[in-house]
């Protein structure tokens, strides 16, 4: 690091100073120290409205991981995340700011729904194919339509991706208020329940499903091609550099298309595998929220799809522990904060992996 | 970029070792939980509860149906010594459901109170691996051995609160914010509407729906919405007083839902139609403990109290407090039905004979609106 020469015009007290080379001890050191400052503000929080912090995080890490039950759940509550996070993080890394995995998950599951209920007839080996190719085709779809515009004339896909988040949801809920409804279900937003053949099949007698096999293989696949094939060499550069990726003769129009496409797709097959995994049916609200939480998952994972498995893991974990917390009389509430506290203080920890903190004159730009 | 997968490997292994670890632990638990009934009975025998777990739609602080049962829930507590509760709130009518119940169960409960229609398959499909756990399904109409639904009658005290309203507006539009088109709403709209006729025949009644149980922003935006249409008094079926607020801030009258909503509108909240679980769920579990307990498909009303009309604002005069209680009395002795014919539907069918009443599964399963309502029920 270069020493500024001495600066007369007051430097501030305190100052960022970006970090040249990130070193690898801090970037796993950060993390883990902030999910321990954050535990410690909880603990704080808890004994003073009158629980054991301790006897608390014992619940928790119990609840999530520490019975085969709680560890299936976990992976249950993983899988989406995992599959909406993928394709949130292959759209990031041209810089593609696509927040719309949620209307493309919506549109994932009103795609496998659409085949399900069309064709309960259908033997499991044609239906859970179809299911598959019209959830991704769905979602994928729904991701062009910001896309096109975007790689055409510029406009901005943020807004145009979050927006059509809200028409999904709200074409989900018309048809299971509308055509769809269950008609025994006594005027509840619930479709009829899919036949056999078009749910997913589940690992031992728990609700662990297939799509664990579906994230886990797209997530290898996804490295492949960003690493070992010629079109992923070209997203990462025209994320690095798009002007160079330009002036290198690739097509940056064509790749925008079609990498929001495949984003599209992860998200939609995460919906897919949700409604015929868990679910079994369409129903009014069936995302709490997973493309949301895909795009913290996908930042604190570095895009990187090996980490969105292991941070999809952690977030499973947060949520069903939180469950098993309330059983000791913690309020939803206190839990919430918990989980808050936590993502606040390791997002807030990652600007630390980047820049260093200078306290004295001597910082200065 | 492989590094990525080894650390994620290393992690993994890691992880495996701890849950296979955890996994022992857990198994010698399990096993201890096998024979638990003796080391119980042998540990525990100075204090030996009954534990009694309960499941919530919305946070118990939403002063609204969830706070209704756990007030329940701390009755039974004080009311039987032996018995231990616990609770999970805010959790989804969806695949989350499922998982709490199976902890609940996994936790030692004895009987579990699940609180919101939504549950239903998941209580059902949850109670068929627990063969040796009482599970009640509050508003659902799905049975098994060892599952049983309860509800009351809110159209009793539903019908005397809108005579109330009836006798109060001076626009004759009352306002009725509604939470979903299932027959359990659809139901109070109707005997709220019966009742304000009943003493108005020019009232008519408004229904905006929110499709939410519990969001006080979009409840009291609902209830603004039909202030706007001319609505001078507000009833609700919503668990929030999101509704009671929206009036006091416009100085109309409201009709609260749930429990006594006098304190968030002093001015505005007339009386409320109320539940009052305690009692029912003080029963069900000593009927568990002494091994009486049946699938009975529970459906109280106002006789048993576990439905009522809670106290009056000052502002309802003596005269309508005195008419409205000589209906509740009739209620009462049997000799009033709310859903007594005749009765007509929006197209002003007669859909219920002068001299008939509907049958206790004709209510259960309304799907349409009387004369005076103004809306459509799905």
């Amino acid at each position: 690091m270069k020493m500024p020469a001495e600066d007369t015009t007051a430097a501030p007290l305190i100052s960022w100073e970006k970090r040249l080379q990130p070193s690898p001890v801090i970037a796993v050191l950060v993390p883990v120290l902030s999910v321990f400052l954050a535990l410690g503000l909880g603990a704080v929080f808890l004994a003073f409205t009158g629980f054991n912090p301790l006897e608390v995080y014992q619940n928790m890490l119990h609840g999530a991981v520490g019975s085969r039950y709680g560890f299936s759940e976990t992976i249950v509550k993983a899988i989406p995340l995992m599959l909406a996070g993928l394709g949130v993080s292959v759209a990031f890394r041209m810089l593609l700011w696509n927040i719309g995995a949620e209307g493309q998950f919506y549109m994932g599951t009103f795609g496998a729904s659409w085949v399900a209920l069309s064709f309960p007839e259908l033997p499991f080996y044609i239906m859970l194919p179809a299911m598959f190719i019209a959830g991704c085709l769905m979602g994928g779809l729904w991701a062009c339509l910001p896309a096109i515009p975007r790689a055409l004339w510029g406009v901005n896909e943020v807004i145009t991706t979050l927006m059509l988040n809200y028409v999904a949801i709200l074409w989900v809920d018309y048809l299971v208020y509308g055509p769809w409804k269950d008609p025994q279900g006594f005027n509840f937003p619930l479709t009829v329940s899919f036949s056999k053949a078009a749910t997913l099949p589940t690992l031992l007698g728990t609700r662990v499903h297939l799509g664990l096999v579906f994230a886990l293989m797209a997530a290898l696949l996804l490295s492949i091609v960003l690493w070992r094939t010629r079109w992923g060499y070209e997203i990462r550069v025209t994320g690095e550099n798009a002007s160079a990726a330009s002036y290198a003769g690739m097509n940056i129009k064509r790749n925008i298309i079609l990498v929001m496409f495949l984003s599209g797709a992860l998200a939609g097959l995460a919906g897919m595998s949700e409604v015929a995994g868990i679910t079994h049916r369409l129903q009014h609200g069936i995302s709490p929220g997973y493309g949301y939480t895909a795009i913290i998952v996908a930042w604190l994972a570095k895009l990187h799809p090996a980490g969105i498995i292991l941070v999809s893991f952690l977030f499973g974990g947060l949520i069903v522990g939180g469950y098993s917390v309330q059983t000791s009389g913690v309020p939803a509430a206190t839990v919430s904060m918990l989980q808050s506290a936590i993502l606040f203080f390791v997002l807030g920890g990652e600007i630390l992996t980047r820049y260093r903190l200078r306290i004295g004159r001597k910082g200065g730009k | 970029m492989k590094k990525g997968w080894r650390v994620l490997l290393i992690l993994i292994l890691v992880l495996a070792v701890a849950v296979a670890a955890a996994g022992c632990g857990g198994q010698e638990a399990a096993e201890d939980g096998n024979g638990e009934n003796q080391t119980a009975a042998g540990e525990g025998a100075q204090d030996e509860k009954m534990k009694v777990g309960f499941i919530f739609v919305g946070p118990v602080g939403d002063l609204g149906w969830s706070w209704t049962h756990n007030e329940g829930r701390k009755y039974l507590e004080e009311q039987l010594p032996w018995v231990e509760t616990s609770y999970v709130e805010s959790v989804p009518e969806g695949a989350d459901a499922e998982r709490v119940l199976t902890e609940l169960a996994e936790a030692g409960n004895k009987v579990i109170f699940a609180t919101s229609f939504g549950y239903m398959d998941y209580v059902i499909k949850v109670a068929e691996k627990y063969p040796d756990i009482v599970f009640m399904h509050c508003s659902g109409y799905k049975t098994a051995a060892n599952a049983d639904t309860y509800f009351g009658a809110m159209e009793e005290p539903r019908y005397l609160s809108g005579m109330v309203a009836g006798k109060m507006t001076k626009s004759n539009i009352l306002g009725y914010v509604a939470a979903y088109p299932i027959p359990e709403v659809i139901r109070g709209i109707n005997a709220f509407t019966l009742g304000a006729r009943s003493v108005n025949p020019e009232a008519e009644v408004r229904v905006v729906w929110t499709q939410t149980w519990y969001d006080p922003a979009a409840e009291k935006q609902a209830a603004i919405s039909l202030l706007d249409a001319g609505a001078d008094v507000i009833a609700q079926h919503q668990d929030t007083p999101g509704p009671q607020q929206a009036a006091q801030e416009r100085g109309a009258y409201a009709i609260g839902y749930n429990c006594d909503m006098r304190e968030f509108a002093p001015d505005a909240s007339l009386t409320a139609p109320i539940w009052n679980w305690g009692p029912y769920y003080t029963r069900v579990v000593e009927a568990v403990k002494n091994g009486t307990w049946q699938v009975e498909e529970y459906y109280g009303n106002m006789k048993d109290g576990i439905v009522d009309l809670g106290p009056y604002n000052d502002i309802v005069s003596q005269e309508i407090r005195d008419l409205v209680d000589a209906k509740k009395q009739e209620i009462i002795d049997g000799k009033f039905h709310v859903f007594q014919g005749p009765i007509k539907d929006q197209n002003g069918e007669i859909r219920v004979e002068e001299g008939q009443q509907m049958t206790h599964e004709e209510i259960l399963n309304i799907d349409w609106f009387v004369e005076g309502v103004i809306g459509s029920p799905s």
